[in-house]
């Protein structure tokens, strides 16, 4: 990582010609990802990226460079480009509003990936995909992917912040095909964690892989999924994908700004049923979304979003909320040094409620129960939502009965806030995620406790 | 960084391989800008130099690799050792194997507009900053945007090889894109509108816009539908996305590993006597054209589905070497840092004889898709299972009735092939590796009240 001295030569040259703000962002990347795929270990790939990103902001204009040469003169001239860049506007100059502060480190993994021979986390391929063709003749095909990587930063800026964090994370995941008379189906299970390779001593490949593969297992023997708005049981863990697509994004301060979100203008309103509170924390331990600081060098937090069912805040980066004058909510977040940072989520989830889930079930006429969720995709400007269903089944007479094949559920997010009528005791989180916006992605937790809402469409094929 | 210089490194990487191994390095680099601006001020300019190398390793059977992103000579040694080492734990395989050349020679593709390199850089401020108040005095209910955005990119690629490959090639494009936000008081929409090209003066800041306004603004109003069957038709952008998950499955990598469902299907009717599906790199005119694939190999016209019947699939030098056929030149790499996996470049429907509005005349009744939502979570390749969120405008009697919002439609892959009914001719292409057409597909369900 950089010194003091060119750390401050970078910042002297991006201010020289008038700017409001100068921020450098370093970073260095390695990472390992080991495939196996139809019986064979094939392709163990492993790199490194390191360079640094110039943020210079004048006015309302960013500026920014960045460059994979980390000596001091190419480091100014990006500094200059970026300054360049951000006087190609006219704003208003803005006051600097932040006082010095400083965050560092943390204590690195117990045992950090890279210590650890290649042989054994190839060996953990071997172990998941014996274990999935074993659980059943139907599994004709497994993919299972090891990665781990470590990530240094070290941000430092004008207004006398100057941070830095080391970031390890690993992940496991499994990907099964089952065949049968009815065609393929297909079934996942993954694990990703912000710890070193320690996550195996808590974490059986096998058992995820076993899962991975009872998945596929089930779906052969699936029926469509049916067609229209139902009753929906999101069961423990699996869910929270459904509140970072029905409301996280559209709490983001940067598309509140531009009038692209729903909830723009209702902090202090009730948005959602009184059993939501939902919370975005970047401060829980070893979760996938977890870090030390964000990715402008401020320690990320606990930020409650809803708070039984009122809108509390927004997520804020450092721009927006300079343009507010007021401080930012540690959401600032980059996929690597040549992105500019954004508002972003961290580990969202919703918190439990009382009810029992077998309750929430057996009090359920008919509907729809989803075990495990797919991605999903929201238009922010209009609330309406998506995401996927991996595994769902049928809700009879308040028992969950027939398995379903995939599709999506479509919603709209302050709807289907509002029709929250039951939050089970039984919160976990979910599987690890990357998060896409504007062409970036980060990793991003989420969780959820069992809960049923009305109002959603199922988007299957059965009438 | 010119070809002639990428080449060189990527041939200087390849001198470094030792007896017995087979090496293959690729080298790229770019050269981009990207401006946004929002409110009548330039938000963001953004100056990027990106470089990168990536290093495979095959030695008895088993492969490996590894990348860089500093162009300095320590890293690049290391690179080189590394992915000698990550191959010691591949399993062997006797498939495995770098590309051998071939009797096609790569084209040489005019892919460049030299005077993008010359295009001041205030100028790209004010083709953004004109997006931006063209959006919003268009029309009285477009009420914003999310951005008007610029981009350009100088990027140059090569590859070179212990088994005689060598190969480099460059190419230029712009970008200039938008969201507009309508309102009509108490929903919100939105509309995208883009321009595409390889140089400064092939963008388009009126057409931009007013395919912006026009989407936004159609669906204004739009309410959930009740559920039925129907006739879908896809507009040429949702078409490209459809036809962008077709590609995956005639993959040879996915049917050589039990995982496409047309497997065993090749000299059947898979699709409607309609339907012609092609790749055709060398289309310059798509801005995703290029003259070499992702092993060094030329690019090539490939015939995928005939009126209807399945001809063959997609091959890179390993699936052909393992299904004992020839190499398609379709091999594909995300990045430099991933090995070669096997894609379409210019992937499309032939276009058919109708305009959109005689499609809409002949299908009478449906619904136009302008939009879709979920299709990474909504669509299954292996299983064909598709369920994915829709905007877009009922049509009745032949005619666009009101818009609608918040559904889904959902059929399998298989069934959407053999049930096209229709296929336009109006080609469009996309930043994106598949065209588009309209579309109409019969008997899809639509999901809503």
């Amino acid at each position: 990582m950089l010194d003091h001295s060119t750390i401050s030569a970078v910042l002297t040259a991006g201010m020289e010609e008038g700017a409001d703000f100068t921020e450098i962002f370093v970073e260095d990347r390695q990472s390992i990802s080991a495939m196996l795929d139809d019986g064979r270990v094939e392709e163990l790939a492993s790199g490194r990226d390191r360079g640094a990103g110039i943020r210079v902001v004048s006015g309302e204009t960013t500026g920014f460079a960045h460059t994979a040469d980390l000596s001091v003169e190419s480091l100014r001239v990006a500094a200059r480009t970026a300054a360049a860049g951000a006087r190609g506007g006219t704003g208003k100059a803005l006051p600097i509003s932040a006082s010095p502060r400083s965050a560092a480190g943390r204590t690195l993994p117990t045992i950090l990936p890279e210590n650890v021979d290649k042989g054994e986390k190839v060996a953990l391929l071997k172990a998941a995909e014996d274990a999935a063709r074993s659980e059943n003749q139907a599994i004709s095909q497994v993919t299972a992917r090891y990665a781990d990587s470590r990530r240094r930063i070290q941000v430092a800026n004008s207004d006398g912040i100057h941070s830095a964090d080391d970031q390890v994370r690993t992940m496991f995941s499994v990907s099964t095909v089952a065949s049968g008379d009815t065609g393929m189906q297909t079934g996942r299970e993954s694990v990703g964690r912000t710890v070193g390779f320690e996550l195996f001593s808590e974490t059986d490949v096998a058992e995820l892989a076993r899962t991975a593969a009872q998945r596929a297992i089930t779906k052969l023997a699936a029926r469509p999924a049916p067609s229209g708005e139902m009753t929906v049981v999101i069961g423990p863990g699996g869910g929270g994908v459904m509140f970072h697509e029905a409301c996280g994004h559209g709490l983001e301060a940067d598309l509140v700004a531009k009038g692209a979100s729903v909830f723009a203008g209702r902090v202090g309103e009730k948005v959602a049923s009184e059993l939501v509170t939902l919370v975005d924390d970047g401060t829980m331990d070893g979760e996938w979304g977890h870090t030390t600081i964000d990715d402008e060098g401020l320690a990320v937090r606990r930020n409650v979003l809803i708070s039984d069912g009122v809108l509390m805040d927004y997520m804020w980066d450092g721009l927006r909320a300079r343009s507010e004058g007021r401080n930012s909510s540690g959401n600032g977040r980059r996929q690597s040094y040549r992105h500019l940072p954004m508002v972003r989520m961290t580990n969202t989830y919703l918190l439990a409620g009382e009810s029992d889930p077998a309750d929430i079930v057996a009090d359920t006429e008919s509907g729809v129960y989803v075990a495990h969720l797919g991605g999903g995709q929201v238009n922010t400007a209009t609330g309406d939502f998506v995401f996927g269903m991996t595994e769902a089944y049928l809700i009879e007479e308040g028992r969950i009965t027939a398995p379903l094949r995939e599709g999506n559920l479509i919603g709209n997010g302050p709807a289907v806030l509002a029709n929250i009528d039951a939050v089970g005791d039984d919160f976990s989180m979910g599987a690890p995620g990357t998060c896409g916006k504007d062409g970036q992605g980060v990793p991003v937790g989420d969780g959820v406790p069992t809960l049923r809402v009305h109002g959603l469409t199922i988007g299957g094929t059965a009438a | 960084m010119t070809p002639a210089e990428a080449q060189a490194l990527a041939d200087g990487i390849v001198e470094r391989s030792l007896p017995g191994e087979q090496l293959e390095a690729v080298v790229s680099w770019a050269r981009n800008t990207e401006v946004r601006a929002h409110g009548g001020e330039l938000e963001h300019l953004v100056s990027a130099e990106e470089f990168g190398v990536g290093v495979r390793v095959i030695r008895d059977g088993k492969q490996g690799l590894s990348w860089a992103g500093v162009l300095d000579s320590a890293e690049l040694a290391r690179c080189v050792s590394e992915a000698r080492d990550n191959s010691a734990f591949g399993t062997p395989d006797p498939n495995a194997g770098l590309a051998q050349s071939d009797s096609v020679v790569p084209q040489q593709l005019d892919l460049v507009d030299r005077a993008l390199a010359d295009v001041p850089t205030i100028d790209k401020v004010e083709i953004a900053l004109r997006l931006d108040r063209a959006i919003t005095a268009a029309d009285k209910r477009v009420v914003g945007h999310e951005g008007a955005d610029y981009g350009d990119g100088i990027g140059v690629s090569a590859i070179s090889s212990t088994e005689g490959i060598r190969a480099a090639e460059e190419e230029t494009s712009t970008f200039l894109g938008t969201y507009a936000l309508a309102s009509d008081g108490s929903d919100t929409t939105t509309g995208f509108g883009m321009s595409v090209g390889r140089g400064f003066g092939d963008l388009n800041v009126d057409s931009t816009v007013e395919e912006a306004v026009e989407r936004a603004v159609l669906l204004l109003g739009a309410r959930k539908a009740p559920s039925r069957r129907t006739t879908v038709i896809l507009d040429p952008y949702v078409c490209s996305q459809f036809l962008g998950i077709l590609g995956d499955m005639l993959s040879a990598e996915e049917v050589l590993r039990g995982r496409s469902p047309f497997a065993d299907r090749v000299g059947e009717e898979v699709a409607s006597p309609l339907l012609t599906l092609t790749d055709d790199p060398l289309c310059v005119e798509a801005p995703t054209a290029s003259g070499v694939d992702g092993e060094g190999l030329a690019c090539r016209p490939l015939t995928l589905i005939s009126a209807g019947v399945l001809e063959g699939f997609m091959h890179n030098a390993y699936t052909a070497r393992a299904m004992g056929t020839r190499s398609t030149g379709s091999a594909s790499r995300a990045s430099h840092r991933s090995a070669p996996g096997v894609a379409p470049k210019v992937l499309g429907v032939r276009a058919g004889a109708f305009n959109p509005s005689e499609i809409l005349a002949e299908v009478g009744d449906g619904l136009l898709v302008h939009e879709l939502a979920g299709l990474h979570s909504g669509v299954n390749p292996v299983s064909g299972d598709m369920s994915v969120g829709a905007e877009g405008v009922i049509v009745r009697g032949g005619e666009l009735a009101e818009p609608v919002r918040e559904i889904t439609i959902a059929s399998t892959l298989q069934r959407m092939l053999t049930d096209v009914v229709a296929v336009g001719k109006d080609l469009r292409f996309f930043p994106w590796e598949s065209s588009g057409v309209t579309l109409a597909i019969a008997d899809m369900t639509m999901s809503g009240s």
